[in-house]
């Protein structure tokens, strides 16, 4: 077991601001406080090696988490292990076997060229020199960042950026990675890279990874096993289908017509329709794909079709809203 | 009229939720001013000989600088500094209004709030406990505000013009930091200006920035007796418009120089 | 430690490295701070002539005093802005990475930035100095060097104290930025002349509330061979110094302390 958490418990006292100029007079004096739960009894347990995504909407808990485990908050109760040790009690030994990303900001120090910020972080993470020279060229040439090594921090794309910061939290050989947002803001070719990487990280050097992000494209593409979490509870632990399952069962049947007309079945029901391509729902413990298929091609003269399953925005949309009530 | 009684407000909102800042402040410069009084005390009992001002005098005089610090134009406008050198300020030039008078403006209403909340608790304080003496007379008390007013208008001329020196760069940011250091010097914030050597009172009574701190409080303490208020306002006042000349046509220059390079 | 050590140095080439691209900036700067410390000193010449001595004390005794304190805390403001701007860090987030870095926080904050132009106030006060010990009339000793050094690296490490503590108050609070510059200021004001000037109470609290007077007033005396009226020892003036190090050491503590807060409440 890699990590392990039990009940975590975490609440803030955020200031209430007074509206207003009497109001901003009147706290002067006497300042209200709001507490905000923002964990509440969380428990997860990930082995070596697995992809988790950690979903939820904004505020439901996601950083916090990521913080108590990374070792840089401490939690009000609850227990937590993380490689063998409790993150918050022994930061310096915990802090050397991590490597954290956020999508946000760059670890990397602004105005030095890149290779200068990998030295820096050598220095810091004390890393021997052998292992990381080893650890940089092969950094170096699976993000394609040779060409990058000696411009400025801040002369890089967004794109650049991003794979220099993942190499960067690589060099000192990590065992788990925390990700956050790491290809928010990206151009397509950027997230396929970035993706790319991630899922050879974890299959090939089997480097633990937890990625918080809410682009779901990413998490189709990379995670065998997703957490979800609103309103500082965990509402989901289990797999893509999981929590499609969760939401509902119906899947989607696209079909190209060669020319528009209405299509009718008793057992699908018409989600959208524009020109020639309908989009049709059903529920596959009503009628089997195939069989609507067939029936489908039968009576309408087809050209293509396809079946998929509902778009994972509008599943993860739904699962937000159900669980805000 | 309007946007300069918003950013007063929102000066003094923002100010009012900052109540540790506000207050640390206000201790800062009582510690600061205790410690000059103090001094001052120490040298007023090593020597009997005669002083260009009577010991409460310079005590008033030491507390009138605390209160009223903040209205020297020493810092910078931290927003229009980012917005030059982020090139937003090219909106700025793209509006009908004229900058010269919005940055003028934006700097009367940016002290405004500050100015007050500091020198009112300030003046209280050491007016009740440690030894600020009333106004000379209601004549000076009078003479005083005027010329306080008259200073507020001088701190700005020489605030627009450091900010309109931020466009020309590297020699803005030495301007910038001259004329704060020269305000704080000769306007008497560091050493009361009547006790500058007597060879030098010529020159300061020339330069603008006596019109910063020393008028005032001259004034206030019946140094200045009131008939001289005229004059010594007057000074403030040439030196105003000298500069907001100085400032106008330095910036038309500037904003020329800009769109040729610009484009 | 010796691996802190050279961290450190590494961060403080960066700084100086990226300082000086901006060349003709630096150059302004500190001749901005120069003029403004030394426009502060004229302002004591121009007392001292008017008034003739200071409860007894010299100009020359005096300058000893400013010269002192004005190096120390150069040296303070160039090595510790990463404690004087700490509140930005903790604003931005930049901390978390801090945190997450395996190293010592005040370490790293500390390596942020070594700021260069304090060379202007440094340059007055060495300037102050050197003309007061040509000035005064006592011999130059190896063991008065000393003394002198140890005055100002204890200067400098009780006014980085100060930075730290004032730094440390930004866990609680972000607001409250200009605490601390009431004692590192105002206490700069005060250590540039002798604690016998100060009314009694000041005079305690800047022996034992934050002890300038340690680094400043008795190793002073030491220098100057002068008996203290306030009754102190030879040996403790000669040793005060290390309180400022003992500061610094209980700032630092108190940082632990601040951090350890931080990590329980978030940002």
């Amino acid at each position: 077991m890699q990590v392990l958490v039990e009940n975590l418990v975490k609440t803030f006292q955020i200031a209430e601001r007074q509206p207003g100029t009497w109001g901003a007079i009147k706290s002067l004096v006497h300042r209200r406080y709001r507490a905000v739960r923002a964990l509440d009894g969380i428990s997860l347990a990930i082995e070596p090696g697995e992809l988790i995504g950690y979903i939820g909407p904004n505020g439901a808990g996601k950083s916090t988490t990521i913080k108590v485990l990374a070792g840089i908050l401490v939690p009000d109760s609850g227990r937590c292990e993380v490689l063998g040790r409790v993150p918050w009690r022994e930061r310096v030994a915990h802090v050397r076997q991590i490597g954290v990303v956020f999508g946000q900001r760059t670890q990397l120090w602004w105005d030095l060229p890149v290779i200068e910020s990998f030295e820096l972080l050598r220095d810091i993470y004390r890393v021997p020199p052998s292992e990381y020279c080893r650890a940089r060229d092969e950094l170096v040439a699976m993000m394609h960042i040779e060409a990058l090594l000696d411009t400025p921090v801040r002369q890089l794309s967004l794109g650049q950026r991003m794979r220099c910061d993942l190499a960067a939290s690589l060099l000192h050989c990590p065992t788990l990675l925390f990700l956050d947002e790491p290809t928010i803001g990206l151009d397509a070719i950027s997230k396929l890279a970035i993706r790319d990487f991630v899922l050879r990280l974890n299959r090939e050097r089997g480097v633990t990874v937890i990625l918080t992000t809410h682009d779901m494209d990413d998490i189709e593409a990379l995670c065998s096993r997703v957490l979800l979490i609103n309103q500082g509870r965990l509402l989901l632990d289990g797999t893509l289908h999981d929590l499609r399952a969760r939401v509902t069962q119906e899947r989607r049947l696209v079909v190209d017509l060669l020319q528009a007309e209405a299509i009718q079945d008793a057992d699908a029901t018409i989600i959208r329709s524009d020109g020639n391509r309908v989009h049709l729902a059903f529920d596959p413990e009503r009628i089997a794909a195939a069989d609507l298929i067939g029936r489908i091609a039968a009576r309408y003269a087809i050209r293509d079709l396809y079946v998929e399953n509902p778009p994972i925005e509008e599943i993860i949309a739904r699962l937000y809203g159900e669980t805000e009530g | 009229m309007r946007p300069y009684w918003a950013i007063v407000q929102a000066r003094f909102r923002m100010l009012l939720q900052y109540r540790a800042a506000a207050l640390a402040g206000l201790a800062t410069q009582l510690f600061f001013g205790l410690v000059r009084v103090m001094l001052f005390d120490a040298f007023y009992r090593s020597s009997t000989a005669p002083q260009p001002m009577s010991y409460s005098e310079t005590v008033t005089y030491l507390w009138l600088i605390q209160a009223l610090l903040l209205l020297l134009p020493w810092g910078l406008d931290f927003e229009v500094r980012n917005m030059i050198r982020s090139g937003t300020v090219a909106y700025e030039l793209a509006r009908p209004t004229d900058l010269y008078w919005l940055w003028f403006s934006r700097s009367l209403a940016m002290r405004t709030a500050p100015v007050l909340l500091r020198a009112t608790p300030m003046f209280v304080i050491a007016a009740l406990f440690l030894g600020l003496q009333p106004p000379a007379s209601p004549m000076a008390a009078l003479a005083a505000l005027a010329a306080i007013l008259g200073a507020a208008l001088l701190g700005c001329a020489i605030t627009t013009l450091t900010t309109i020196s931020l466009l020309w760069t590297i020699a803005g940011d030495g301007t910038a930091r001259l004329l704060g250091t020269a305000s704080m010097i000769f306007s008497g914030a560091i050493i009361p200006l009547p006790f500058f050597p007597d060879w030098a009172q010529t020159a300061l009574n020339l330069l603008p920035f006596r019109g910063l701190m020393d008028t005032p409080f001259r004034l206030y303490i019946g140094h200045l007796p009131p008939q001289e208020a005229i004059p010594a306002i007057a000074h403030q006042l040439v030196w105003t418009c000298a500069l907001i000349l100085m400032g106008r046509a330095i910036l038309g220059r500037s904003l020329r120089r800009l769109t040729v390079q610009g484009g | 430690m010796r691996n802190s050590l050279k961290l450190y140095l590494r961060y403080l080439g960066i700084s100086i490295r990226s300082q000086m691209q901006y060349r003709a900036s630096f150059v302004m700067l500190s001749l901005g701070t120069f003029l403004t410390t030394a426009a502060e000193y004229v302002g004591v010449v121009a007392l001292f002539d008017r008034f003739g001595s200071l409860r007894g004390w010299t100009l020359a005794e005096v300058a000893l005093f400013y010269g002192i304190t004005n190096i120390a805390f150069a040296l303070s403001e160039a090595w510790a802005r990463g404690f004087d701007t700490f509140a930005g860090m903790v604003k931005s987030g930049e901390f978390d990475r801090v945190l997450l870095r395996p190293r010592s926080t005040a370490l790293q904050v500390a390596g942020q930035e070594l700021q260069l132009m304090r060379v202007g106030r440094m340059a007055q006060g060495l300037f102050v100095l050197l003309w007061s010990a040509t000035a005064l009339n006592i011999p130059w000793t190896l063991g008065r060097i000393a003394l002198l050094m140890a005055a100002i690296l204890g200067g400098a490490c009780l006014f980085s104290g100060l930075f730290v503590l004032q730094a440390t108050l930004c866990f609680w609070t972000i607001d409250s930025i200009e605490v601390a510059n009431t004692l590192t200021y105002g206490g700069v004001e005060a250590a540039r002349f002798p604690l016998t000037i100060y009314r009694d109470w000041f005079r305690r609290f800047f022996t034992f509330g934050v002890p300038f007077a340690c680094v400043t007033y008795f190793p002073a005396l030491a220098i100057l061979g002068r008996q203290d009226p306030l009754g102190t020892s030879l040996w403790f003036q000669s040793l005060a110094p290390l309180i400022g190090f003992a500061f610094l050491l209980v700032a630092l503590r108190v940082w632990q302390f601040g951090v350890r807060h931080y990590r329980s409440t978030g940002s």
